[in-house]
């Protein structure tokens, strides 16, 4: 069945059509074509999808794009001012070596964006625990941990 | 090259930007018009017999453009190391991962509905799962055509005479340890696009490790399709991991290539990460039984291991694994007297695959828990013991191995400094220290009758450079070394150096990314290039600037006389002068490094590599007696690399080495029963987590190596290699008992604990 939903993307309005069935992480990346934000397991394990709706960073793979309906999202691609300057966790991880093969790093960031914009002075435990929900393979997390401090500290 | 500029700093990657704005490509995202999406139907049961299949339901789905089985595969086509793998199965099943069906349709919806519609008949049959089972004298063979389940590869190494020295030996320890089957969880799951021009002519989008190689596998299978002398391209996105899991070309790929030639469009297979659990080959499990011996100071004077390896039902590089185990086996410490046996063999599980270490992290385990034994008994602090035998420069290992630079002794050194060893070994009470080191390959591997890579190197007018580079990224960062090692070299901004390594169309042959070769072997090639081509550059400069070549040099982009201040031009004049004059010339380079290594001789013997990377690692644990929690405390990487070109991503391949070692330790295990996987998902198949991270210090030992780029060494694989039993160790330590299976749960401490006590 589809259903016409309007919500806000990334700062903008959205209206569109979603069948009951559709993921959000489904409309963002196959019917919209923002494929920032990725698939690696499909069951809310691995947080590869992760994006921020209503300021909570969530698994979008599990999330029903319906209920999208009035919300604000931000994704991967939202973070990216528009004149192209990038947000200072992309900063962070660029420059700190968060990002190896980069599978992990949309929703990575994305949980690190949810946590800095409620917690502006995180302890190391609190960034562990934000994050613990996306799974990296190749870092080992150290760097990660050391890009959200610095980005933390950076504002 | 004493004042470098570019070599040594920490550079950030150069694909982390598009990475981290959601823009980088891998396969998932990758498009191409007109695609179809292919989904394989997998077998229900380890071992049976395909009584009926019928698609008939399936082909007549709204959507469906193609449904392949065995009959649309030559019928003698097979894959693997040792041809034993048809890509589509028929007959007989030998694992739950065999292919016996495959559909190609408009959507992955249509297609994984059209594999329920495929009807499959089974008779089921008693199958093999543990491969002591399958060694034995009258059990069933896999496959009927062999004679035995054990496989046809004549793995023994013989050095000295250890029934010799077990005679002179005054300490020896015997045991037996075992590794459980894991798997690389990279995070971007398997696929590949296929797609044919009008003239039959492949192009595959792929995320493989070995893209020169895979082309030969695919025009293999093209000939055996019936399609001759055609061309192969292959095209790789951006690799959301490898670690050895893309070291191989496998069914999946083939059913792409089969379903698209079928259809006429490209096919596209995605795995699921149910797939990626059960349908990719992980690290194998091994069973090893060593023995160790020293003189009464401590000298080891032999080490004898028999090993058993589960390959599963068909053979990849899994297979090969005992080649590399050889390396620490004959050659982790000096010992005169070393034997080894390996026996692969044949079960109904899962397929085997190489997997960061190559068999290495498999092999150390053994090791260095066993020296940890012998140490005890022959009276001997375990960190003077290694440093007793540690491995020297200039040392010839009994496998021939030709050691030059060896920072194995600053690493023990830097472990024992850092963790306060002295202070903190053989207190007991719940906390322990434990260590370990490695060897592997750190200057190529010559595993193929190459080892080498090639690049080409081209500048455009204003002095800007395209680097063609047969070495793949996978993560690791060989783009961003290359483009040090080139705008090094050249003495220009790294920013103006552009590195292509995607493309067999345009890229130079290169044997693959695996065994740590890669800074190694490509930056030695680019190296090479970048030699070539600034030697171009003074040529052209010194007809500008009246000045013998030998004096120019380059700096922040400017050529300039080293003994006339005055004689100086940007490059971009220089080169526009070379390239703007009636029989002028753009400037173009090329050069293939393939490293003075050797292939082993039949006795397993040769120079494998032209130098060796070294680490040790050490830990400080605390045990809690009641849970049999083991809680790292600290946890100190030392490494030999030689020089680090990129302290930043050399940091990363520690880290994330260690930490995937800490998995492998104390928590990774696929929970294969009678040859079906339980835990094939992240809830019940757990790898580390941010909240697993222990405080850890990564500490870079500089040796210089004479033959690497810059001094440089390998370092992709070593990581992981030592973390297993520098935690049992460390474990042993802490509380007295010794876990000799991985991994090290709770519950087996708490198991070996009350055993313990029971013993008093």
């Amino acid at each position: 069945m589809k259903r016409e939903i309007g919500f806000t993307l990334n700062g903008e309005a959205v209206r569109l059509e979603v069948e009951d069935q559709w993921t959000l992480l489904y409309l963002l990346r196959e019917v919209l074509e923002m494929t920032g934000t990725k698939e690696g397991c499909g069951y809310g394990e691995c947080g590869a999808c992760t994006v921020i709706i209503d300021g909570k960073a969530i698994n979008s793979c599990l999330y029903p794009a319906m209920e999208a309906e009035g919300r604000a999202i931000t994704t991967i691609e939202g973070l990216v001012s528009k004149d192209g300057e990038l947000h200072p966790l992309q900063t962070a991880f660029i420059n700190e070596g968060a990002v190896q093969c980069g599978f992990c790093t949309p929703g990575m960031i994305m949980s690190a964006k949810a946590l800095l914009d409620a917690n502006d002075k995180p302890t190391e435990e609190e960034i562990k625990d934000a994050v613990a929900g996306n799974l990296c393979r190749c870092t080992g997390y150290v760097k990660i941990i050391d890009a959200i401090k610095s980005a933390a500290g950076g504002r | 090259m004493n004042s470098l500029t570019t070599v040594g700093q920490k550079i950030p990657k150069r694909d982390a930007p598009p990475k981290a704005i959601g823009a980088a490509v891998y396969i998932q995202d990758m498009k191409v018009p007109g695609m179809l999406h292919g989904k394989i139907l997998y077998s229900k049961h380890p071992h049976a017999r395909i009584l009926k299949l019928d698609t008939s339901r399936a082909e007549k789905l709204a959507g469906v453009r193609a449904v392949i089985t065995a009959a649309d595969m030559p019928s003698t086509f097979r894959i693997g190391v040792m041809k034993d793998n048809p890509p589509l199965k028929t007959g007989k099943v030998l694992s739950i991962r065999d292919e016996i069906a495959a559909v190609a349709a408009t959507s992955p919806e249509i297609a994984e509905e059209a594999l329920s519609l495929i009807e499959v008949e089974y008779e089921v049959l008693p199958g093999i799962f543990d491969p002591i089972e399958a060694m034995k004298e009258g059990a069933m063979l896999l496959h009927e055509e062999t004679k035995s389940n054990v496989l046809k590869l004549p793995w023994k190494l013989v050095c000295g005479d250890v029934e010799a020295a077990k005679k002179e030996a005054v300490f020896i320890v015997e045991d037996t340890f075992s590794t459980p089957w894991v798997t690389h969880c990279c995070l971007g799951t398997s696929g590949c696009i296929a797609q044919f021009d009008t003239n039959n002519n492949l192009t595959m989008y792929s995320n493989t490790q070995i893209p020169s190689l895979a082309q030969n596998d695919y025009i293999e299978a093209l000939n055996a399709f019936g399609l001759k002398n055609k061309r192969v391209r292959i095209v790789q996105c951006v690799i959301g991991g490898g670690f050895g899991s893309k070291l191989d070309t496998y069914s999946y790929e083939y059913i792409a290539i089969r379903l698209s030639l079928k259809t006429r469009k490209p096919v596209k297979i995605i795995f699921s990460r149910e797939e990626e659990f059960f349908a990719t080959s992980p690290r194998q499990c091994t069973i090893t039984k060593i023995s160790h011996g020293c003189d009464r100071e401590g000298r080891l004077m032999f080490r004898e291991i028999e090993m058993v390896l589960d390959n599963g039902a068909y053979t990849s590089w899994g297979a090969t694994t005992p080649s590399v185990m050889m390396l620490p086996i004959s050659s982790l410490y000096k010992v005169p007297n070393v034997k080894y046996t390996a026996k692969c063999v044949y079960t109904n599980n899962t397929y085997s695959q190489a997997m960061r270490g190559y068999g290495n992290p498999q092999a150390t385990f053994a090791i260095e828990s066993s020296l940890d034994q012998l140490a005890e008994i022959a009276g001997i602090d375990p960190y003077e013991l290694r440093l007793k035998n540690a491995n020297e420069p200039g040392e010839v290992t009994p496998q021939r191995f030709k050691i030059t630079s060896c920072g194995m002794k600053e690493c023990i050194e830097e472990v024992v400094k850092r963790l306060n060893w002295k202070g903190k070994h053989g207190r007991g009470a719940g906390r322990g220290v434990g260590m370990a080191s490695l060897i592997h390959v750190g200057g190529g591997a010559r595993v193929y009758k190459s080892d080498g890579c090639g690049t080409i190197i081209k500048m455009d007018d204003f002095g800007k450079v395209d680097v063609f580079t047969g070495a793949s990224d996978i993560g690791q960062g060989s783009e961003t070394i290359i483009a040090q090692i080139v705008a090094e070299v050249l003495g220009i901004p790294i920013d103006d150096v552009n590195v292509i390594n995607n493309d067999t169309d345009i890229c130079p042959w290169d044997v693959g990314v695996h065994a740590s070769r890669t800074t190694f072997v490509a930056g030695n090639a680019a190296l090479g290039a970048a030699l070539k081509i600034k030697s171009q550059v003074l040529e052209a400069a010194a007809k500008l600037l009246e000045e013998d070549p030998a004096y120019l040099d380059i700096k922040n982009g400017i050529v300039f006389s080293t003994r006339n201040k005055e004689k100086s031009t940007p490059l971009g004049k220089a080169l526009r002068k070379a390239h703007y004059t009636l029989g002028g010339k753009m400037l173009m380079a090329e050069y293939f490094y393939d490293p003075k290594n050797e292939n082993f001789d039949k006795e397993f013997k040769g120079n494998l590599s032209v130098s060796y990377a070294y680490g040790t690692h050490g830990v400080e644990v605390e045990v809690d007696k009641e849970t049999g929690q083991v809680k790292i405390l600290d946890y100190v990487a030392a490494h030999d690399v030689g020089k680090a070109i990129n302290p930043l991503l050399l940091e990363g391949q520690i880290y994330g080495g260690g930490l995937q070692g800490v998995g492998y330790a104390l928590g990774e295990k696929m929970v294969y029963v009678n040859g079906e996987l339980k835990n094939g998902n992240f809830l019940d198949y757990k790898i580390p987590t941010a909240k697993d991270v222990p405080p850890m210090q990564a500490v870079i030992v500089e040796t210089d190596e004479k033959d690497g780029p810059f001094g440089a060494k390998g370092i992709g694989e070593p990581g992981l290699v030592p973390t297993a039993p520098a935690i049992a160790n460390a474990i042993y330590d802490a509380v007295g008992v010794r876990i000799k299976d991985l991994p090290i749960t709770p519950e087996k401490v708490l198991k070996a604990l009350k055993e313990k006590e029971k013993i008093g």
